[in-house]
Order: C-alpha cells, then sequence, then structure tokens
C-alpha cells in the first residue's frame, strides 16, 4: 500500500502546489487547517519550500535551485538582496549574522527563516531575473549538478553546459517527471577533474571517450544508484552505456521514467533508486531501460576519465577544487573563493555581486565544495581584483583547515540533525588553523561535518568524516561525533572507515591534532593524507590516535536539538516567539 | 475523531494529528530490551521508521544506536505517547529520559505507513 506522504501527492501536488501556497501567503499562516500542515508542508518541498525544525513555526528554509551553481553577477546581487531583506529570523547567528545565504552541497542556494506572506513577492524577484526554487526540494527532478564553469574550464573533455540547460528544461515543471517515488539527484560532468561527483548521484554522466563508426567520439558513460544517505551509502554503479551529449536527455528521461514506474511507493526508507539498484543489478536495470524506455540501441561504456579526476580525489599533486586563480579557454581568468561551510553574509553577497559586475564577470559558479568562483576576470584587471577587500576573507588562497571544512545546516534549522554544525565547523577550522601543522607539501585536507546521517556535508568522502552524534560526559548526555578517515572520490573512490565513535565535541579537536601529528612524523610530504590511511588496516587506524580536551571550547556541546534555537539568550523551547506574530 | 499519526522528514519526527511531537536525537533509557547487550541501552534515537496505534498507545520503532556499547539498529516497539481521548486529540509524550521497555510487534503497524 502507498505512503501516506504518496497519498498527500496523489491529491495536489507538482506545479498544482503553487495556486495553493499562494493562497496561504495571502490568508496567512493560520489558513492552514491545523490538521492538514503535515500534508502541506510536503508538497511546498516541490516549491523548494522545507519547514524548519521545531520551536520554529511558521518559518521556512527556501532553497533555491542554480544548475551547475551558475549565476550571473545580477542573479547572485538579487539573491543576496532577497536574502537581506526576507531572511531575518528573530534572533542573529552569532557568527553569521542576521542574515546570511548558504552555498549547498549540491550547488543550490539556501536562506532560512522564510515566511509565508513574502513567498509571493520574493518567487515575483526570483522570477524577474530568471531564478525558482522550483523542485529544489520534494520527489522529483533536483538542482542538475556538474562544473560551475563548463565551457570556460581548461580542464574540459567536453562542454557540458548545453546538456545540463537541457535536461534543467526538459524536466522542471514537467508533469511526467514532477512526481518521482523520492528526490532524483543528477551530475553531467564533461570536465576532467571529476567535479559533478557524479558517483555519489541517482543518475550520473561522466566523461568519456567512444569509437563509433570509426570516428572518436566524446561523450558520457552513465552510472546509476550513488547516495550517501543513512547508513547505506552506495557509490553509483556502471551500467554499461556510453551516450553522446544529443542522447543524454532520452537516456536521462528513460532512467528517470524507470524509477518513476518502479521505484518502491510504499516504503519511503527504501524508495531511492539504489535500492533498486541492489535489487536488480546494473544488467536487469540497463535492460529494461533498453526494452521499455529508450528508442535507440544503447552502445557500452567508452572509456571514462577517472584516473584523471582531482575534485575530491585525495591527491597531492592537484587539486581541482577550483580554488584559486585558473585560465580560462578564452585567456581571462576565474578565481575560486573559499567560503568557510558555505555561507556567507547578505551584505558580502551584494559586496561581491556588485565587485564582480564592476570587472566585468558574466559568470558566479557555486561549488560542491560550497565555495563560490568568479569567471571573467580580464588578466591585467587580476592584480588589483585579487587586492579587494571582499576577499580577505573569502579567500582564493585559504589555509588548508579553511579550504577543506564542509558543514551541513545543523540543529540550527534542520529535524533530522544530532548536532549543531556550521557554527562548530567554523570554531574547529579555527583552532586548527592557529594549533595544529601540517605537514609540508600538504595543501588540501577535508573534513566534512554533517549532523546525522542523512549525509547533506558528503562526510563519507573526506580525509576526515564527523558524523553527529551523543555520548556522555560526566554523565551528562553531550553533543558526538562518530569520525572516519580516508573517503574520497577520484580514480579509485572510497566511503571513509569509521574508526572512532561517539567523541565527544569538544574532544575532536584534539583527536584531529594527535592524527596528524602521527601523519606528519610518517609524512614524507609526498604522500596525501587519504594514501596514509589506506596504508593501514582497520586495526591499525582503530585507536591510531586519542581524543582529547584541549584549549579548543565548545559552546554548544549541550543539547541543542532541545532549545528553540541554540544561540538565543533563553534558549528553551518554551521561550520560542514562534509562530511569528506577523503571521497570526 | 480517528487520531492522524505518522513520522515525516525522513523520520525525523513523531506527529500526532499533524503536529510535531517527539523529534529525533533525544537518548532513551531502555531496559529488558535486545536490542544490545547492555543492560539497560543508552539508546539514540536518529529516526521514526514505524509508527502505530494500540489505544490509548502511540507506538513506534526508532533506528539508532545504544552510545554505550554502539550497538545499531531498530528498537522493537516503544510506547511513544498516549492520546487518552481520540475526540481531544491531545497527545501527552512520555518522557525519553525514563525508562522504557520495548516489546515485540503485536500487531501489524497500521496499513498506510
Amino acid at each position: 500500500m502507498p505512503s501516506k506522504v504518496e497519498g498527500w501527492k496523489d491529491e495536489v501536488y507538482g506545479t498544482d502546489v503553487r495556486e495553493h501556497l499562494y493562497r496561504f501567503a495571502e490568508e496567512g499562516w493560520n489558513a492552514i487547517p491545523e490538521d492538514e500542515r503535515d500534508a502541506w508542508f510536503e508538497r511546498f518541498k516541490w516549491w523548494g519550500l522545507y519547514h524548519q525544525r521545531k520551536g520554529q513555526e511558521s518559518y521556512f528554509m527556501m532553497r533555491i535551485g542554480t544548475p551547475n551553481g551558475r549565476l550571473t553577477p545580477e542573479q547572485l546581487r538579487v539573491v543576496g538582496e532577497i536574502a537581506d531583506e526576507y531572511a531575518r529570523g528573530p534572533v542573529e547567528n552569532p557568527e553569521f549574522g542576521g542574515a546570511y545565504c548558504d552555498w549547498t552541497t549540491r550547488q543550490s542556494i539556501q536562506l532560512h527563516w522564510i515566511q509565508l506572506q513574502d513567498v509571493p513577492e520574493i518567487f515575483e524577484k526570483l522570477e524577474a531575473n530568471d531564478l525558482s526554487t522550483i523542485q529544489a526540494c520534494g520527489d522529483s527532478w533536483r538542482n542538475i549538478v556538474g562544473s560551475p564553469v563548463a565551457g570556460r574550464d581548461a580542464k574540459e573533455h567536453l562542454d557540458a553546459w548545453p546538456v545540463i540547460q537541457e535536461l534543467h528544461e526538459t524536466f522542471k515543471g514537467n508533469d511526467d517527471y514532477a512526481n518521482l517515488p523520492r528526490k532524483w539527484k543528477v551530475a553531467v560532468t564533461g570536465d576532467t577533474r571529476g567535479s559533478g561527483q557524479a558517483e555519489i548521484n541517482d543518475l550520473g554522466f561522466e566523461p568519456a571517450s567512444k569509437e563509433i563508426d570509426g570516428e572518436e567520439r566524446k561523450g558520457f558513460n552513465v552510472t546509476v544508484g550513488g547516495g550517501l544517505s543513512r547508513k547505506e551509502p552506495r557509490f553509483a554503479r556502471d551500467i554499461d552505456v556510453f551516450v553522446t551529449p544529443e542522447e543524454v536527455p532520452e537516456v536521462a528521461g528513460g532512467v528517470s521514467a524507470l524509477f518513476r514506474d518502479h521505484g518502491d511507493r510504499e516504503d519511503r526508507f527504501n524508495a531511492r533508486i539504489k535500492f533498486l539498484v541492489d535489487e536488480w543489478g546494473p544488467e536487469k536495470l540497463r535492460r529494461v531501460l533498453q526494452e521499455d524506455y529508450v528508442e535507440f540501441e544503447l552502445r557500452s561504456a567508452g572509456d571514462g576519465l577517472r584516473e584523471e579526476y582531482t575534485y575530491n580525489a585525495g591527491r597531492n599533486d592537484e587539486i581541482g577544487d577550483y580554488v584559486g586563480v585558473h585560465e580560462q579557454t578564452d585567456g581571462n581568468y576565474f578565481v575560486g573563493l573559499s567560503v568557510l561551510v558555505g555561507r556567507m553574509g547578505a551584505e558580502d553577497v551584494i559586496e561581491l555581486a556588485d565587485l564582480a559586475e564592476a570587472y566585468g564577470s558574466e559568470m558566479i559558479g557555486l561549488t560542491q565544495r560550497q565555495n563560490v568562483i568568479v569567471a571573467d576576470i580580464a588578466e591585467e584587471d587580476l592584480d588589483d581584483f585579487l587586492s579587494e577587500d571582499v576577499l580577505e576573507y573569502y579567500s582564493p588562497d585559504p589555509h588548508p583547515f579553511l579550504r577543506g571544512s564542509i558543514a551541513c545546516t545543523g540543529t540550527e534549522f534542520c529535524s533530522l540533525s544530532i548536532v549543531e554544525t556550521k557554527n562548530r565547523m567554523v570554531r574547529y577550522a579555527r583552532w586548527l588553523k592557529d594549533n595544529v601543522e601540517l605537514p609540508d607539501g600538504i595543501d588540501d585536507f577535508h573534513i566534512h561535518l554533517s549532523g546525522c546521517t542523512a549525509s547533506c556535508a558528503q562526510p563519507q568522502i573526506a580525509d576526515i568524516s564527523l558524523r553527529g552524534m551523543k555520548t556522555r560526559k560526566d554523565g551528562e548526555p553531550v553533543e558526538a561525533f562518530d569520525i572516519g578517515l580516508g573517503g574520497g572520490l577520484g580514480e579509485n573512490p572510497q566511503f571513509a572507515d569509521w574508526v572512532e565513535m561517539r567523541v565527544a565535541a569538544d574532544e575532536v579537536p584534539g583527536y584531529i591534532r594527535n592524527l596528524l601529528r602521527i601523519y606528519d612524523e610518517a609524512s614524507d610530504g609526498k604522500e596525501s593524507f587519504r594514501e596514509f590511511i589506506d596504508r593501514h588496516d582497520e586495526d591499525e587506524l582503530n585507536g591510531l590516535a586519542e581524543p582529547e580536551e584541549t584549549s579548543y571550547e565548545d559552546p554548544y556541546l549541550g543539547n541543542t536539538k532541545m532549545t528553540w534555537y541554540p544561540y538565543a539568550e533563553e534558549t528553551e523551547m518554551d521561550a520560542s516567539p514562534t509562530p511569528s506574530p506577523a503571521d497570526d | 475523531m480517528p487520531t492522524s499519526v505518522h513520522q515525516l522528514d525522513d523520520g525525523a519526527w513523531l506527529s500526532v494529528n499533524d503536529t510535531r511531537q517527539i523529534n529525533v536525537s533525544d537518548l532513551w533509557w531502555l531496559a529488558r530490551h535486545d536490542f544490545c547487550s547492555c543492560e539497560m541501552a543508552d539508546f539514540l534515537a536518529e529516526g521514526f521508521v514505524d509508527i502505530g496505534v494500540d489505544y490509548p498507545n502511540i507506538e513506534g520503532r526508532i533506528a539508532g544506536q545504544c552510545i554505550e556499547c554502539g550497538e545499531s539498529g531498530v528498537t522493537d516497539w516503544l510506547t511513544l505517547g498516549r492520546v487518552v481521548d481520540p475526540e481531544a486529540g491531545r497527545f501527552f509524550g512520555v518522557d525519553p529520559g525514563s525508562v522504557h521497555v520495548p516489546v515485540r510487534r503485536r500487531r501489524l503497524a497500521l496499513p498506510d505507513e
């Protein structure tokens, strides 16, 4: 029997949700019947609105999907202005202030504290600038990820941007694909960095070549069924198919229709296509795709380029994360700026947009490492651009601990998270920078901090993986982390080994320091951290370093989920000022 | 009126009559259980897997792990709270920090869960 969510979706879903959203915006929060709230909140996701957690009733997270994380400077300014005007809550965040934008690990944008009555105005501003929240959450085609600098990057096999645009236009707002059994994440990568991280997506197109009728053709190999959520991580499986760029839409539509028709609609925990691939195997999936969903004869896979990948690849010889100054194919430069935990104050966003425009940039990019790129800087302007004030904080040459740190939303807003994340990761990174030496020659070190097993910060594919947990300290419950080591993508993708469990949050920096001391002693400056971990077996890794209290202080050690907002003066749930009086 | 119960947002919380009642991330003390070998499991709730009603109790099975020994899995059925008067619909939640005794399935879960 279909799940309750499926019943709600059968009643109203997809584009039809919008008129109801506008009606509630007009009539106010209280117009949503109490016994229909869960159903409507589930439906609102399709339009990018996600009700914030307990204690924050009537406030929503709004996600804006930007394919490939690509915007113009004008669009970036609009996002910053919307954040400044509408994304303000009752209490400021002590690290980030009163209004900010989050760049996500799927190259989207998240704003918080959005209220229903503002949604029509926000949609109007977004859509006037060719931006949208459509299908940013919910059970359908999510934001398509890939290289933001496709078509500009010298490290490119083929320009995938036209393909991604076509997919975006075909599958957004398309009733045939609007109601899938679960979320549908697609990556299309044409570069040689592997920046799309197709390996962890439901459907991936990775760069490849194949000889067709005696001619070497550039295109993509197709993978299906990747994902990190729960404790069921899967790398996408190779279904032995090569497609040319022109064939991508038909195959992408075919695989997503197959998922629509065969995915599990009874058990949402079993609904992602990774479980269907587990059940069927890649051979059956390919056969059903061929027989029922694709008109032309599928070719076998071509020669992939994974051995060249540098994005989150754990290599010491090259870092493919776009941070720094890079020459474009047209002779201009793109500059990748490090945004610690992907959160940028609204004023900084507007300032960066103005700056980009002043320098003639036509493109801003958001990366899966939560950073931002400003493209199209002329060579003669580079020095001036690099000396701009805003680049002091959002640096193109950041310390490795600042460069490599990723964090999800956490208990600040998220229902699922077990621990506070972004502010803590900021404090971790700063403490590590001030107190811990990396071995000479190590410029890249990834710490991914995720609040729970949903894995939005992609914890399984980092040098140091942190996953939210609880433990007891002196008998009292405290926020903690399971620690994993040695995960990453690249030529040989691998998930982290979970080696140290339930480490109190204030002992994690000490653990990392102690571990890096051991790495430093063993390091010859050439071996990457991932290689170092890889040559130890599981027994050796367990207990390799000890967690330890240090000078690091953690203000969020208690149960932040019990608060209505972790940074409020009065944090108790009863002190929550929500639902917002503006909506009453 | 019938009592509406379900888990939502990937099992992040238990909803009773469309009101969010119990979150994940609490620690539950479990006694007389076979979740792990600890006499008392110090169980971290990470996700609501099944929800059901056995009037007047609202029951659930929760995915998570014992933070004492590290064993992870899904609990047997736990009483999460009560709706004594279905007409009024008011939910009285249990205190996760008190001691709970999971029981094996005595009946089917709600057909639509």
